[in-house]
């Protein structure tokens, strides 16, 4: 284990892709989530636009029967 | 009404991030011991400090849903735990990069803190498979409930059977002896632990308020005697 406690700090040049690399990991992370709750968004929208033709599908053929 | 003081939220979740991102990388000193790695730390153990609290939260929904039987509660236990999970990924991922840079080794499978965590992490990804595998809505509910319940539990007891362990390598961000974090780099740490800790009960929000809207217009649909579209997933609880 000496190895470890012997572990020197990185220089800059050579940290700062380590550093770069943990955020980034942490940006796509909730990028990703972004777009999946962005799909799922759609999925909601487009539910919404079926069920919203239903409804109106429904007032016109009631519309139809009454003036029949 | 999931989605009210939604906005306000959000802006003040990208504020903090801004903020705390500003402090981390142009206001916090550089670490004498650890160098320019040592900024890992500033997402790496909010990030795990949240998910763990996120875990513990979930459980305390979890009880309000077996005390209730409010679905309500059981969403947001499953949304906690849901956020939570993804956030332990981040700290594994963050953990191991740091883990690379400062001790040349990726994962380090004597190290308790490591470990544990990757046994907490292990052992709410079970939660999905575990709510998957009942069909009943009602009985899915009540066992992931006790999941929760049991598994938020052992969070905090497995925290401290690691403190207890007298850790070999994995630092201490609040060390007990040699003063601990200065106050320029506490300050900063601070920053990024409420920017996480917001970004979590944000993305609890939005997914909570996406739920809902699903909720919804499933309702319309039996309202209207119309046929479902399909697609809609048989583990998330619903939320009306």
């Amino acid at each position: 284990m000496e190895w470890l406690f012997a572990a020197p700090a990185l220089p800059l040049d050579e940290a700062g892709k380590y550093v770069a690399g943990a955020y980034v990991v942490f940006v796509v992370l909730l990028v990703v989530y972004v777009a999946i709750m962005a799909a799922k968004l759609q999925r909601i929208e487009r539910d919404l636009r079926e069920v919203a033709a239903i409804a109106e599908d429904r007032k016109a053929e009631q519309r139809e029967e009454v003036s029949a | 009404m999931y989605g009210k003081g939604l906005r306000p939220l959000s802006i003040a979740t990208v504020a903090m991030i801004a903020l705390s991102l500003s402090l981390v990388f142009f206001y916090a000193p550089l670490d004498a011991d650890q160098g320019f790695i040592q900024k890992i730390f500033y997402i790496h153990v909010p990030l795990a400090m949240v998910a763990l609290v996120g875990f513990i939260v979930g459980g305390v929904f979890a009880i309000a849903h077996l005390r209730t039987d409010n679905r309500k509660w059981d969403a947001y236990s499953y949304v906690s735990i849901h956020i939570s999970v993804i956030f332990g990924v981040a700290v594994l991922i963050t953990g191991a990069i740091w883990a690379k840079a400062s001790w040349g080794h990726w994962w380090v499978w004597d190290e308790p803190t490591l470990v544990s965590f990757l046994i907490v992490f292990l052992l709410y990804a079970t939660y999905y498979p575990f709510r998957y595998a009942i069909e009943d809505r009602d009985r899915q509910a009540r066992y992931a409930s006790v999941f929760a319940v049991t598994a938020g539990a052992f969070v905090p007891l497995n925290f401290m059977a690691v403190r207890m362990a007298q850790s070999l390598v994995h630092p201490r961000t609040f060390a007990t002896a040699d003063g601990g974090l200065p106050g320029e780099m506490m300050l900063t740490f601070l920053c990024s632990l409420a920017a996480i800790a917001l970004l979590w009960t944000t993305l609890v929000k939005f997914e909570l308020t996406a739920k809902s809207a699903s909720g919804q217009v499933k309702r319309l649909r039996r309202a209207l005697d119309a046929p479902a579209s399909g697609g809609s997933s048989r583990i998330a609880p619903e939320v009306s």
